[in-house]
């Protein structure tokens, strides 16, 4: 293993001569940890920049996302959500001090742990923060199936789940953007399969690659896309063969088409996308909670220096927003780039800033 | 808006040393205190006391009975003490079940016996339904310090070397797959021990050995970068050499956890001089606590305060002292 690595960063490091400057997107969060933790930016060419973009769910969740999901608490809903959302600043405050005020909010691995809660607490109304991308949508999807199937009437979803593809093809249309080549998230192309990107060559003459999230699997995909950009080439490469199928799961794909349908969403940092989100489709909308009980929250502007809107795009490295460790820190995050364990600055404050020379 | 208690003030985290230097500290100030050893040293003797409030209370390897035991003692050891007494205080939420009760008493009972300390006094409360969470205990430990022993961070030097008494994780995990019911293969058991006898046999090999932690929340990221920081010395890991199962480096990856944050129960940090590395490795080996004991990394003169860890591709990085509260990824 260490000695193909060692080849490997060698070959990388070959490839890298033949232009001044590659500039490559790391779509997903769980790639821009993995990166930072395995320690491949310091093994690169300096002429190899890594820009994070906007593969974080908690990170292009909108502030008003989180005030409706206190004000339900608040209601005496029980508020059921991956933990990574405890502590997101909404434009007030944040489910964790929901929390710490009386709210009822429990932690939950898996969408499919709220039927046991919903069974479990007969006379409470559950809520599930269905909050993701095309990897966690599927489980949502089969919770709301259980929930039909097995008569339950007391849960629900509060959904803001997101799809990768139309935020890539949205990043490409804004002249600002420039990026050589993108890293493609395994885990997304597990469920929508690899194909799904191919739009990014055949439109964009674009370069991708599908990697997986080992130090090995993550190289082999960067090395694809250094030997694309190198011989004039532009396409969707599938360097995670073990795991990701062109067509991707069918069985996963036709559950998210049974239970939702394609819709325009607001992405934080980025605005409107067009057909970027998941609804659920009306035969479900017993389980919307928007639709069944919706609330009302004001609608706050802030007024920030916070840049997470351009980390996102991969306009700015985190270190240059003037909030970045100082204002901003994981234990009193500004945005919502510093929150999620996932998000570009917090992995930029937990392993990017300080370098161990001794 | 008025500030309360969060979950994380209590996770051993950067909020839990807020609250400490922010509330306790000022309070109680003392140089015994201020020492912030995992015990007391007064005098000849060494003190300690710890809460246990483990949800589930029963899990693989352990319950919250024997946790109670084992966390005391180990704290108590790590300050170069003997362990000799314990007072036990127990809260009990009312309709707790007596059966439940008698087990995790029986459970206290061998654990004592086994680490070799008597319990010479307790209490017991019982509180209204919903008003405590079936049962929460109190521990406290006094010990005989060791003669020649000076376990402390002034006492960490650059070059010495980091050991570790065997796999991380492992408590953290079992207690994580017990509350989300994720199935764990046979083999993964809370680590949760008495770990003085072997503690004990490494202070007889070598009464110089610098510093001692058990590395519980927050795991050997928080108990390295806290004597990285009271020693103002760097330490530097190797990723490579670190014991982790399989199995638990699978659960990292489905949850998004770092094994270095997670949290151990039967898992001690020794920082030793270089000369007497082998030797003390050797004797861990020989304990029953110690058998996968493993030499990690070192101490080295730059990077003061801070703690590195040289992954498999030859880079460092740094390890961060854990925020708070383990959190799971979301995509």
């Amino acid at each position: 293993m260490r000695n193909g690595n060692v080849e490997l960063v060698k070959e990388i490091a070959r490839l890298a001569k033949s232009k001044k400057k590659f500039r490559l997107m790391e779509v997903c969060g769980t790639h821009t940890v993995a990166i930072f933790r395995s320690g491949i930016r310091q093994v690169l060419p300096e002429n190899v920049e890594l820009v994070s973009g906007p593969g974080c769910p908690v990170c292009v969740t909108n502030d008003d996302y989180i005030d409706k999901a206190i004000e339900y608490t608040r209601e005496g809903f029980i508020v059921a959500t991956f933990g990574d959302m405890l502590k997101v600043p909404g434009s007030r405050s944040s489910l964790a001090e929901a929390q710490s005020a009386g709210g009822d909010v429990r932690i939950v691995y898996s969408p499919l742990d709220c039927v046991k809660l919903a069974r479990e607490n007969p006379d409470r109304k559950i809520i599930f923060l269905a909050v993701g991308f095309e990897t966690t949508a599927p489980t949502a999807a089969a919770t709301v199936l259980a929930a039909k199937a097995h008569g339950i009437k007391n849960l629900f979803m509060l959904s803001a789940q997101k799809l990768v593809p139309p935020a890539l093809r949205f990043l490409l249309k804004d002249t600002s953007v420039k990026v050589d080549g993108f890293l493609l998230p395994g885990h997304v192309a597990v469920v929508i399969g690899s194909d799904a990107f191919k739009f990014l060559s055949v439109e964009f003459k674009i370069p991708g690659a599908v990697g997986g999230f080992e130090a090995e699997e993550i190289l082999i995909a960067l090395k694809s896309l250094l030997e694309q950009i190198d011989s004039g080439r532009a396409e969707v490469t599938n360097d995670y063969r073990s795991v990701v199928k062109a067509e991707g799961n069918v069985a996963a794909k036709k559950i998210l088409a049974q239970v939702y349908e394609v819709a325009d969403v607001e992405w934080r940092g980025m605005g409107m996308i067009p057909a970027s989100g998941l609804r659920m489709r009306d035969e479900f909308v017993a389980f919307d909670i928007e639709r069944v009980e919706p609330v009302a929250i004001e609608r706050t502007k802030k007024k920030t220096a916070c840049r997470c809107g351009e980390v996102l795009r991969g306009l700015v490295k985190p270190t240059e927003c003037p909030l970045f460790g100082k204002a901003c820190q994981p234990l009193h995050a500004i945005g919502p780039c510093m929150v999620s364990v996932e998000g570009v600055c917090a992995a930029w404050f937990k392993y990017g800033g300080n370098n161990f020379t001794w | 808006m008025v500030r309360k208690i969060l979950m994380a003030h209590g996770a051993g985290g950067k909020l839990s040393a807020q609250l400490l230097q922010e509330v306790i500290l000022p309070a109680f100030d003392n140089e015994i205190l201020n020492e912030l050893h995992d015990g007391a040293k007064i005098g000849r003797l060494a003190m300690t006391t710890d809460s246990y409030v483990v949800r589930p209370i029963f899990f693989r390897g352990g319950d919250i009975g024997k946790l109670s035991i084992c966390g005391t003692v180990n704290d108590l050891a790590v300050t170069g003490a003997v362990p000799k007494y314990i007072s036990v205080g127990v809260i009990l939420e009312e309709g707790f079940d007596f059966d439940d009760l008698k087990r995790i008493v029986q459970s206290i009972a061998a654990a004592a016996r086994e680490a070799g300390v008597k319990i010479v006094t307790g209490d017991t409360k019982v509180v209204g339904r919903g008003q405590a969470d079936g049962i929460f205990i109190n521990t406290a430990g006094i010990g005989e310090l060791i003669d020649g022993v000076d376990i402390s961070a002034s006492n960490v030097r650059a070059g010495m070397k980091v050991l570790i008494s065997g796999t991380i994780g492992d408590h953290a995990t079992t207690i994580l797959a017990g509350r989300h019911g994720l199935e764990l293969p046979e083999g993964v058991q809370s680590d949760c021990a008495p770990l003085n006898k072997m503690i004990q046999e490494m202070l007889a090999a070598e009464p110089r050995i610098a510093m001692l932690r058990d590395a519980t929340r927050g795991g050997i990221a928080a108990v390295l970068n806290e004597i990285a920081q009271a020693a103002n010395v760097g330490i530097l890991l190797d990723e490579e050499k670190i014991p982790v199962r399989e199995e638990v480096r699978g659960v990292c990856d489905i949850l998004g956890f770092d094994a270095l944050e997670l949290a151990n129960e039967g898992k001690i940090i020794a920082i030793v001089p270089a000369g007497s590395a082998d030797k003390i490795l050797s004797v861990m080996r020989k304990n029953i606590y110690g058998k996968n004991a493993a030499l990690i990394g070192e101490v080295v003169s730059n990077a003061a305060g801070k703690v590195g860890l040289r992954t498999p591709l030859g880079s460092v990085r740094i390890v961060d002292m854990p925020a708070g509260e383990l959190v799971p990824r979301i995509c």
